[in-house]
């Protein structure tokens, strides 16, 4: 008898258990995936991880490139997918996407001229044209110096370095240097990667900087959050309202406040924006989402890991020298929001 | 019929089952290359529709407009194996050499492993070393010496002129030479082993030299190792990506033939950018690249073969 009731008793307790699990399964995290752009990849494994702390919700991304981005979100293979360049409005139609600006960056031109400081030498958008389409060969070149009348620039010719992989960093570098140089948009146009008429190109990041500290004389440019914690020459450049401004936070932030979000379904390069505060070559790197969501629940978990991230992750983003959206961009955001919707038509997302 | 006893039932069943076994595999490597051409081909389609065989001698490679043509990454690739090989060659029949015949037998193992060893390095630490150690000691020293000596010499000079940057063609060459040169040496060395000791001994007695004996005993007998050895180092050389990638410039202008100057190959034009290609222009270019290198090391593979048929018909009549 007494082992009956023994053997009852774990039944029950074995059952409960098992109940126990279900349960905890059917309220299991979700996890959600993305995949995309390789420059943002730092600050959302940052964003995934402190979320998953706060929520138990999982967020795997994987950093396969934008063109990766583009295509696995097209394909709904992933929950979202993310890029360096904005799709333009009738891009996102087509494939019945929308998107949002995640963080902003920013490209800095660094240099290596002996007995030149950081943030000594000025330059201005259409000398940087002038020398990566080879026109201006010498550092001592008159469009030059007549911008440095203080510097001592040496006879000296500019190694012109560049990125060889394609990417988000060299894409909003050449849409500024299209902006500010018809001949530039004419010859070379914008692109992640584009037919450089001089130069080196190192690989990555790294590579572009390996190059520059090593060759004397050398220009190119790199993503800010690496020339800061290298602590690389950069040099500072005239902005579309004419003033000299330096690469940081600051001056990001303004470039992103000035732009027309609302009225171009984010299509927005943050490159030569007006306001007197604004780094001429400034970027946002973007999420793109289904509009129609096949499974609305993690339509949802998406949005809501975002909406976390903006509250919470500025800090973590400032860290890792990123730089997080204004509010105001904040609040059109969650605004656009409202444009995912399950297959009946009602939005997955609800704003409080 | 006859009874046959278990036992050599046994041994015809297994013998069965090896041989398809073995059949199976050989005809899977032959399913996955077929596999892999046909993938190629039709990933490459858009571009070979849309530039045709103009593909081949266009030196333009322009994303933002859609234009692409493949020789420069073409003459990139082949101009650095070949430099690999003009270095690797005689380095390897070196070192196989005095592995064989001149070292001391206690020095043979050590140095044996130690060349074998240079294979197992990953070749993103060859690229690292070559662009942020090699490069810069090429640029101050070996570059300008360059210059003033062989540069100055009529058309071979051509090669060797231009500002000493340590990157382009040439450094991306000596870096491939010092990857394939443990491949190419240890399959020398592995057939300089296998010469009968007959046939040496008895070309010493005749009063042979060590060079004499190796070059016209040993050499003759293992030819088909030292060209299988070299086009084993061929190919890698071919396919390089990682080390290329760092050292070669990238540069997708054709500036002139010098060996200093920045190119591209076409391995290298993969890596950087296959990622970010998001036209289907610019991908299935990218993919046609890669047809065109297993078109390469095809041709470069049956050009091995007919080289060694020459040479065996030709031993045939002389002697």
């Amino acid at each position: 008898m007494k082992f009956v009731n023994a053997a009852k008793f774990a039944t029950r307790a074995s059952a409960t258990l098992l109940a126990g699990a279900l349960l905890s399964l059917s309220a299991q995290a979700a996890e959600i995936t993305g995949a995309g752009a390789t420059f943002p990849a730092p600050i959302y494994a940052k964003w995934a991880d402190a979320y998953n702390k706060a929520t138990g919700n999982k967020i795997n991304y994987q950093s396969i490139g934008s063109g990766g981005g583009i295509k696995q979100i097209t394909a709904k293979t992933v929950d979202f997918g993310a890029s360096d360049m904005p799709l333009k409005p009738e891009d996102l139609e087509k494939a019945g996407l929308m998107q949002f600006p995640a963080v902003i960056g920013g490209v800095v031109p660094v240099i290596n001229v002996p007995g030149i400081k950081p943030g000594e030498l000025h330059l201005t958008g259409p000398v940087l044209a002038d020398i990566f389409l080879g026109k201006i060969a010498k550092w001592n070149d008159k469009a030059i110096a007549d911008l440095n009348p203080k510097l001592q620039l040496p006879d000296q010719a500019i190694g012109v370095v560049r990125r060889a992989d394609g990417s988000g960093t060299s894409f909003i570098f050449t849409n500024y240097l299209s902006k500010v140089s018809e001949e530039w948009k004419s010859k070379v146009g914008e692109g992640t990667a584009v037919q450089w008429p001089v130069g080196l190109g190192g690989k990555g990041n790294e590579g572009v900087a390996a190059f520059v500290q090593r060759l004397p004389g050398a220009l190119g440019y790199v993503e800010y959050a690496y020339a800061k914690q290298n602590k690389m020459t950069h040099a500072i450049l005239k902005n579309s309202a004419g003033n000299f401004v330096s690469p940081e936070d600051t001056t990001f932030k303004a470039a992103a406040a000035g732009a027309e979000w609302s009225k171009s379904a984010f299509y927005q390069i943050l490159t030569d924006q007006a306001g007197k505060d604004s780094w001429p070559i400034t970027g946002a790197t973007f999420i793109l989402l289904q509009k129609v969501q096949d499974k609305p629940q993690q339509g949802n978990e998406t949005l809501k890991f975002f909406e976390w991230s903006y509250k919470n992750g500025a800090k973590m983003a400032d860290e890792l020298d990123y730089v997080p959206m204004p509010d105001s961009v904040v609040t059109l955001v969650h605004a656009a929001w409202g444009q995912v919707k399950d297959s009946a038509g009602k939005p997955v997302y609800s704003s409080k | 019929m006859s009874q046959e006893s278990p036992s050599a039932l046994r041994h015809r069943v297994g013998d069965l089952v090896f041989f398809n076994l073995t059949r199976f595999f050989a005809v899977v490597t032959l399913l996955l290359l077929a596999g892999i051409i046909v993938s190629l081909i039709h990933g490459a389609l858009p571009a070979i529709d849309k530039f045709g065989l103009s593909f081949l001698w266009t030196a333009e490679w322009n994303p933002p407009m859609d234009r692409f043509g493949a020789l420069i990454p073409i003459y990139g690739t082949l101009a650095t194996s070949l430099v690999a090989l003009v270095i690797a060659v005689p380095v390897s029949f070196g070192i196989a050499l005095f592995l064989t015949e001149l070292a001391p037998p206690w020095l043979r193992r050590p140095l044996g492993i130690a060349i074998e060893l240079l294979a197992g390095i990953p070749s993103i630490v060859y690229g690292m070393w070559g662009l942020l150690v090699f490069a810069p000691i090429f640029a101050e020293y070996v570059q300008p010496a360059l210059a003033s000596t062989v540069g100055k010499v009529p058309l071979l000079g051509a090669l060797f002129q231009g500002a000493p940057m340590g990157i382009g063609i040439l450094s991306a060459g000596i870096i491939l030479a010092v990857m394939t040169i443990p491949f190419i040496a240890s399959v020398m060395r592995d057939v300089f082993e296998i010469t009968p000791p007959m046939l040496k001994e008895s070309a010493y007695a005749l009063g042979s030299t060590t060079w004499e004996v190796v070059w016209n005993v040993v050499l003759p007998y293992t030819k088909i190792g030292v060209v299988g050895g070299i086009m084993l180092g061929l190919g890698r050389a071919l396919g390089e990506t990682m080390a290329v990638t760092f050292l070669i410039g990238n540069m997708n202008f054709f500036n002139g033939i010098s060996l200093f100057l920045p190119g591209n190959s076409i391995a290298s034009a993969l890596a950087n950018e296959f990622a970010e290609a998001e036209s289907e222009i610019y991908t299935a270019s990218l993919i046609e690249l890669g047809l065109i290198l297993f078109v390469i090391t095809l041709i470069v593979l049956t050009l091995s073969k007919i080289l060694l048929n020459r040479l065996s018909a030709q031993e045939g009549t002389s002697s």
